[in-house]
């Protein structure tokens, strides 16, 4: 008997006119946790969906051995069968029904006559709940509860299957910092219990914590696969994107002008609960050419207060001043946003900027379409060219601006998104988590963008929960805590532990 | 992806010489193929064309019955140009039959019970389309209710007032001028021909305006560097097109001359072809259907986009309900009775999407004379109204799901 759980040999898989594994070979040692990392698009997915069977047995060429034996997936269930499950980026959970319910969907716990056993349901949940660390009743409808415990009930789910390799697609993706620890630690703790897992994550800091070893893989080809004690940031950025990322950050020389925009005690309350307070009293103010932080954990009120600012679309009785280069400004609705020239950038671009089945030149003149009116018509050419200056210029990768957005990379994406608010020529942008689930190559592409928006004498606002990435970009980071502004520090102050401590500071009760 | 894997083997087979024009005739091909896949369902139209002047020995095709198919299915295109842009925007209207016929019924109140001028009977009837959008359009747009329950809570509100403007009577008859809308035609202006001057004439000016307007088109897009289709087959489809506007025109013209209801028609298609395609209201409609968020978030005033695309379905609901009562020469109770299932299939034909940002005019249009298409040869044919309703529904299933298979192939990797 190997020490190898898995062995993936020689897997090469072609969609028509593209190969998008090129001879992967994966081995995985029984109890480990392994991470698997590369770029958007590197074919990370495609090799996991070839080990759960989705791609059947005979679509790709190579061998996969588990647990010594050559397996031949027929679908998904026969990997189950064998104990492999994978649980996907988006999680596979029915709303409306309960924790229990969703645990053992397929897999009815049945009693007399083939019904179903609730109190063998329940029970049985309860057990496996624990196992997760999780302290909910079963029956609670899974919409009642957070993402990060969905997450958990999905892997009590797999616990359910009896699983010997649970394949985790970026699972702390939608999860807040204390949520992902949660989930990082449950990991270390099945590993205690003889269970192997992988996992497929953008992010380094969780690999380095969790792994016990990571491949990485680029343009469908396994570049190397490196020992936790070899394991540095450089050494996978470096792997996943081919050259040397000197620095992760573009220089950035700040040349910062008068005030452009100030808000003064903004404060918005909760849209379904007019009590309850999600922005309290915030100030804040930006200057020309400057880049100001804000960090905060999920719920702090982040988006919550960027969106109430920005035409008034999110929450309930809204008050405070806005001034722009000293004069007060209206933001009651987007339009009046937009025409004070406010631009805000969604931290969900699939459900709040695209329109994914349009092409790339509706998308971008989406916001400014009066500019290209002409005789009352809107000029389909000068869109056209506009369009193919901004796929220059901002380096979107498609082959024209005819592409769909919707078939784009989430870089590719957020570059589009970017462009239909430059495009708006606004003095301040918003920019709402602008490099979530975009890879490092990409990334760094759009902390370019920022520093030219900078440059160019506008003001901008990014809010993100990655720490060093504010602290890589911004000049200035204020922190946010439970709607409130906590803190407010020069970048040469700001570290990340001070920055944590006044993420996390409690109102005084 | 094809040409990818063809060109090496063209190269070594034929030499390096042959290679040029070999991916020239590919790229040809493809601007063939992918133009085919968008015209699909005018493909499907001359289809069943075909089919059934066959199955009716040519009596299809013969200059009175092609007039005939354009005012009988008048109404119901006039519907299907709303219709798709409602859908377009994801939302619904099942309320369109009931309206046209309320609508019918206030206008013969107005034009027979009350006397008025046929104008002016026209006018408010449309002014009261108007008001029905306006209420139907603020439940929906200011009230947050979804469309199907609004429109069809109005299904069952306008045919009640319907009938109680009717008070269980038919209204008729109309004056002739009112007449005209649904069955009238205009010729003879220039004497008695054997083939209407009037029609050919109209056909030709519309022949050259629209070759005109498709080559500065093309050439504006050359001007700016987009890619146009090559030239062979650019003028092959205007020659096709022209040829089948002359036949139609040469049918029209051999019967009584061009159907009022065509001119509407056309101003119909031609003023929300433009209204869809190059105005900001059009592009904020597939905005809104594409992604009512991102519409939302980019400075799209979505409540009134919608509004107003309310208040437009129900003026082109008394549009239609006006030219059925005028062909009727009648304002009865079971006017426009199922309209809005037909308009509603035209535009799912014509290659509307159910989730809605996807859609266009001539599409609905050319869908719903694929039902008019089926409606006339099934009945010239003698078919049953049974078997007539079943084979439409058929058509719809399979149009839809031929869409939803072609979207399937292009999207999955």
């Amino acid at each position: 008997m190997t020490t190898n759980i898995l062995e993936m040999r020689g897997i090469t898989k072609t969609f028509p006119g593209v190969k998008a594994l090129q001879d992967v070979t994966l081995n995985v040692a029984r109890g480990e946790v392994h991470a698997i990392c590369g770029e958007n698009g590197a074919g990370k997915s495609t090799l996991m969906k070839v080990l759960s069977g989705v791609y059947p047995h005979g679509t790709y060429t190579g061998d996969i051995v588990f647990e010594d034996e050559v397996v031949e997936f027929k679908d998904i269930r026969d990997s189950e069968a064998k104990g492999i499950v994978i649980i996907h980026q988006e999680l596979a959970l029915s709303p409306y029904l309960s924790i229990a319910e969703n645990i053992f969907l397929n897999n009815e716990q049945r009693g007399a006559f083939g019904l179903i056993d609730w109190n063998k349901t329940n029970s049985e949940a309860v057990k496996l709940l624990a196992r997760v660390g999780l302290r909910e009743n079963p029956t609670t409808k899974i919409m009642d509860i957070g993402v990060g415990k969905q997450q958990l009930v999905e892997i009590a789910k797999a616990l359910s299957k009896r699983v010997k390799l649970l394949i985790l697609d970026e699972p702390t993706a939608a999860l807040n910092d204390e949520d992902s620890d949660h989930l990082l630690n449950l990991m270390l703790h099945l590993k205690g219990q003889g269970i192997t897992s992988i996992i497929i994550s953008h992010k380094l800091n969780e690999i380095k914590k969790v792994s016990d070893a990571v491949t990485i893989i680029r343009d469908g080809k396994a570049i190397e696969t490196i020992a936790k004690a070899d394991v540095t940031e450089d050494r996978i950025i470096k792997d996943m994107v081919g050259r040397d990322l000197e620095h992760r950050y573009p220089d950035h020389t700040p040349n910062i002008g008068e005030e452009i925009l100030r808000v003064e005690d903004w404060t918005a309350h909760h849209p379904q609960d007019p009590n309850r307070v999600m922005v309290d009293a915030v100030n804040l103010n930006v200057r020309r050419g400057e880049i100001v932080g804000i960090a905060g954990l999920m719920g702090a009120g982040r988006t919550e207060f960027a969106m109430s600012l920005f035409g008034r679309t999110y929450g309930s009785r809204i008050s405070g001043k806005v001034f722009k280069a000293g004069k007060e400004i209206k933001t009651r609705t987007v339009t009046e946003a937009i025409d004070n020239g406010i631009a805000y950038a969604t931290e969900d671009r699939k459900t709040y900027g695209l329109n994914l089945i349009e092409d790339i030149k509706r998308n971008i003149s989406m916001a400014s379409l009066g500019k290209l009116v002409k005789g009352g018509l809107v000029d389909d050419n000068e869109e056209f060219k506009v369009a193919n200056e901004y796929r220059t210029s901002m380096n979107i990768k498609a082959p024209t601006v005819l592409a769909k957005t919707g078939k784009l990379s989430g870089g590719n994406q957020q570059k589009v998104v970017l462009s239909k608010w430059i495009y708006s020529n606004p003095d301040v942008l918003i920019l709402d988590e602008p490099t979530r689930g975009i890879d490092v190559g990409a990334k760094y592409e759009i902390y370019a963008i920022i520093n030219a928006l900078a440059a160019q004498g506008k003001g901008v606002i990014v809010i993100s929960s990655e720490l060093p990435e504010l602290i890589g970009i911004c000049d200035r980071i204020y922190t946010l805590s439970e709607g409130r502004i906590t803190g407010e520090f020069p970048i040469v102050d700001a570290t990340p532990e001070t920055l944590i401590k006044h993420m996390t500071m409690e109102k005084a009760r | 992806m094809s040409d990818l894997e063809t060109k090496p083997a063209s190269n070594s087979a034929a030499g390096a010489q042959v290679n040029p024009s070999s991916s020239k005739i590919g790229t040809w091909l493809s601007h063939v193929v992918t133009d085919l896949g968008k015209n699909g369902i005018f493909i499907a139209l001359i289809v069943v064309v075909v089919l059934f002047s066959f199955l009716t020995d040519g009596i299809l095709l013969r200059p009175q019955n092609i007039s005939n198919l354009i005012v009988q299915n008048g109404y119901i295109l006039v519907l299907a140009v709303g219709m798709v842009m409602v859908i377009i925007a994801g939302h619904i209207d099942l309320s369109v039959g009931s309206v046209a016929a309320f609508v019918g019924a206030v206008s013969g109140v107005f034009a027979v019970t009350w006397g008025l001028p046929w104008w002016l009977s026209i006018i408010l009837s449309l002014l009261v389309g108007a008001l029905v959008g306006v209420w139907q359009g603020f439940w929906i747009a200011f009230v947050g209710i979804p469309a199907f329950i609004v429109t069809l809570a109005g299904m069952l509100i306008f045919r009640g007032l319907a009938l109680a403007v009717l008070g269980n009577a038919n209204i008729g008859s109309f004056p002739a001028e009112y007449r005209a809308l649904g069955n009238g035609f205009l010729t003879d202006l220039f004497g008695e021909f054997e083939l209407d001057p009037l029609t050919l004439g109209v056909a030709a000016i519309a022949i050259i305006a629209l070759v005109v307007q498709q080559f500065r088109t093309r050439n504006g897009r050359a001007a700016y560097g987009q890619e146009v289709e090559p030239l062979v087959w650019f003028v092959g489809k205007l020659v096709l097109i022209t040829v089948v506007i002359g036949m139609f025109a040469y049918a029209l013209a051999s019967y009584k001359g061009i159907p009022v209801t065509l001119i509407v028609l056309a101003v119909l298609v031609l003023v929300y072809g433009i209204i869809m395609n190059r105005s900001v209201f059009g592009r904020h409609i597939y905005a809104i259907g594409g992604n009512l968020h991102a519409a939302e978030l980019s400075g799209v005033k979505t409540r009134n986009v919608t509004f107003w695309l309310f208040v437009n379905m129900g003026v082109l609901a008394a549009l239609a309900g006006l030219i059925f009562t005028a062909r009727l020469n009648l304002a009865g109770p079971k006017a426009g009775d199922g309209f809005e299932l037909e308009a509603i299939s035209a535009a799912f034909i014509g290659g509307a999407a159910v989730q809605g940002g996807v859609g266009t005019i001539g599409g609905a249009i050319i869908g719903g004379l694929i039902i008019g298409v089926l409606n006339n040869g099934m009945s010239i044919m003698g078919i049953g109204i049974e078997w007539q309703q079943a084979v439409k529904g058929l058509v719809l299933l399979l149009a839809v799901a031929f869409d939803v298979y072609n979207k399937r192939r292009s999207g999955g990797r």
